[in-house]
């Protein structure tokens, strides 16, 4: 009777107790992570990006640098249930898309960060790649990496010119 | 030296294409620093160690890639691209790879 208590607790018990850690502290660090995000990405309005792989002729460009932003984002225990969950009738995986959101927009704050304290306010040639690192194998973690780089630029004020009336 | 991903840079045209230069690293994760990041493993969020590593995998890639381009006499490297792959047992390949040029005018500015 007491080993049938501890094979319950052992097999049920502790991974629901993870389940349930999982889903309350990984849903509380994701919501916010998103303020911080809905934060960082007004104060970095003024720098602006484009995914466009040539200058526009009437922008004065100069100081172009190779930037680049990146955030390494693993998914919490409840996350990696549901999934398994949702890979038995297959469709959507919500749950995974907010971490790929999560890390792409990290990823482009921080390239803007970069550009910033370059002193550059465009980036042009946005590009984005996702790698899924260290994946499963010897116990490593489940995580993706968004990686944002771009060609950051100093605007001229010259800029289009406006004609006047 | 100019570092960009673009095919031209503004206002200063190429003058002479030096061909492809590339730089990698391979990295793989500090086990010691991984520590931390087995908790991360139950409540998820940033793994802030990996994000350290693959920057300076990155850097170290660029960095690579520029000597090479030095070596070679251009002033610029056009057009760089990254290439990630993750190999076996836990290690990335970090590739960094673009076009040495020579432009107009050096490279300040």
């Amino acid at each position: 009777m007491v080993e049938l208590w501890i094979d319950l607790i052992l097999g049920v018990g502790i991974p629901l107790v993870l389940l349930v850690l999982g889903f309350v502290v990984g849903s509380w660090a994701e919501r916010r992570h998103f303020r911080r995000l809905i934060e960082n990405e007004e104060k970095l309005r003024g720098i602006m990006g484009f995914a466009i792989r040539r200058a526009p002729r009437d922008l004065d460009l100069a100081a172009p640098k190779l930037v680049t932003g990146s955030a390494v984002i693993s998914v919490d225990y409840f996350k990696r249930f549901a999934a398994g969950l949702r890979h038995l009738i297959g469709g959507r995986v919500g749950a995974y898309e907010s971490l790929f959101e999560r890390a792409r927009r990290e990823a482009v704050v921080r390239m803007k960060e970069e550009a910033r304290a370059h002193g550059a306010d465009m980036i042009l040639n946005i590009k984005f790649e996702t790698v899924r690192i260290f994946g499963r194998q010897r116990g490593g973690i489940l995580s993706v990496e968004a990686l944002a780089y771009g060609t950051a630029y100093r605007t001229g004020h010259a800029g289009p010119q406006i004609p006047q009336s | 030296m100019i570092i960009s991903n673009m095919e031209e840079i503004p206002g200063k045209p190429v003058l002479r294409h030096l061909g492809v230069v590339q730089g990698s690293t391979v990295q793989t994760k500090n086990l010691f620093r991984d520590f931390g990041a087995g908790l991360k493993n139950l409540i998820g969020g940033e793994l802030k160690s990996y994000t350290a590593l693959m920057n300076e995998a990155r850097h170290e890639a660029v960095n690579r890639m520029t000597r090479e381009a030095v070596a070679i006499g251009a002033n610029a490297v056009v057009n760089v691209r990254f290439a990630t792959s993750t190999i076996t047992g836990g290690a990335a390949e970090i590739l960094a790879y673009g076009t040495a040029v020579v432009i107009e005018g050096g490279a300040d500015g």
